[in-house]
């Protein structure tokens, strides 16, 4: 369902600005989502300055350093650092992407930082993913296949290279939670990564279930939410095009229902 | 326990914040475009035929609805419908192509929905210069 408006108990107040650290030369200011099951009221924006001088570059350091530094409650998924676990997944400067990955020196002004957009908040910039998963579940992202070989599954070069740009992705979710459609949707429209992923499946000349796989996704929903809106392909961190992908799946699901 | 628990917490849990707070970028903004003058056309529509059926019967219902296609209300009307018509279609052949998987990359998409917002802005323009030249 369409709702423009948040419900009631998610919108964002003005929070707390805490002390500027003392001493910095060079001070960069940051706008925070905060919100705790324990506070027993709606979600806030925090102020929080650090000293550059003494952080990494990227906004993921930040958040470390705020959370070494200033404030231990600052809740956030992180762990490679590096831009391949899909963890710290966030929406910063108004796209989603990956705080790892994110300068902050792409940014003018205040950083301003919420958790991926129309989720489910567990804390902070935690969103609920359950239903992300779910969905990635859902399209049976693992080799369906005859019986066990004889030997190994060979693939060609070309073969293999039709996986490129499909297998990479890290399941951050940036994509998804980009997109209007699922916004409106996430309850019975798939979202570009579980279709990306769909198509990749598709795509793998060991797999044998590729009639299967397109029909499961062939329905008003579950494929045909997507308006082609894009919003998936551009905040894409790794630069894969989900979007791609889902007209690839439209395409093989109307050649599918016409033979 | 434990599950009662967390489905009380599940409960409580805020939606965090969508449209409000995405950067408006160009090719979601000329998506939101398309519904708008898609929808807009319907109310063209509506008040074309209203003109014409004034136009038909004549007389009395006539300088009823004339007003939909003269004056200054009637003639950004009809420049509002002009332009909504050449978005949407322009915006269709954006997503005809997109609908092959053309144009995709990052380059070719700015460029269609850029071509969407000038091509209808300059082919509006070029009927008004017309319609200038011809009156």
């Amino acid at each position: 369902m369409v709702e423009f408006a948040l419900p009631k108990n998610s919108v964002v107040g003005e929070g707390k600005t805490w002390p500027r650290p003392e001493g910095a030369e060079r001070l960069r200011e940051l706008r925070i989502y905060r919100w705790s099951p324990e506070d027993g009221s709606n979600p806030r924006m925090d102020t929080y300055f650090i000293d550059a001088d003494d952080c990494g570059p990227m906004v993921l350091d930040a958040l470390i350093w705020i959370k070494n530094k200033i404030d231990p409650t600052l809740a956030f998924r992180r762990s490679c650092r590096e831009g391949i676990c899909g963890s710290c997944s966030m929406n910063i400067d108004g796209l989603n992407t990956l705080a790892c990955t994110k300068s902050m020196d792409e940014i003018d002004g205040a950083i301003k930082i919420y958790p991926l957009p129309h989720m489910a908040v567990i804390k902070d910039l935690v969103p609920d993913l359950t239903i992300f998963f779910e969905q990635h579940a859902a399209i049976e992202p693992w080799l369906r296949a005859g019986r066990d070989p004889e030997k190994e599954r060979l693939q060609s070069p070309e073969q293999r290279a039709k996986l490129d740009g499909l297998y990479e992705c890290i399941l951050c979710a940036c994509c998804s939670t980009a997109c209007p459609s699922y916004w409106w949707n996430a309850d019975r429209f798939l979202g570009p990564a579980a279709l990306l992923q769909a198509f990749r499946w598709v795509q793998d000349s060991r797999d044998e279930a590729t009639k299967d796989r397109v029909s499961y996704v062939d329905d008003i929903f579950r494929l045909y939410r997507c308006h082609t809106i894009m919003n998936c392909t551009q905040v894409c961190p790794k630069s894969l095009s989900p979007a791609k992908a889902i007209a690839e799946l439209k395409n093989m699901a109307i050649a599918q229902d016409e033979a | 326990m434990a599950d009662a628990d967390t489905d009380r917490l599940a409960a409580r849990r805020p939606l965090s914040p969508h449209l409000t707070i995405f950067k408006p970028i160009l090719t979601m903004t000329m998506s939101i475009a398309h519904r708008i003058t898609g929808a807009g056309l319907y109310v063209g529509m509506a008040l074309l035929t209203l003109f014409l059926l004034g136009a038909a019967v004549g007389g009395g219902a006539f300088s009823a609805v004339s007003w939909i296609a003269s004056g200054f209300i009637g003639n950004l009307i009809i420049l509002l419908i002009v332009w909504a018509i050449f978005h949407h279609l322009l915006g269709g052949v954006r997503h005809a192509l997109w609908d092959r998987g053309l144009y995709m990359d990052p380059r070719g998409r700015e460029l269609l929905a850029q071509g969407t917002l000038v091509g209808g802005i300059l082919l509006t323009l070029l009927v008004l210069i017309f319609k200038t030249l011809a009156s």
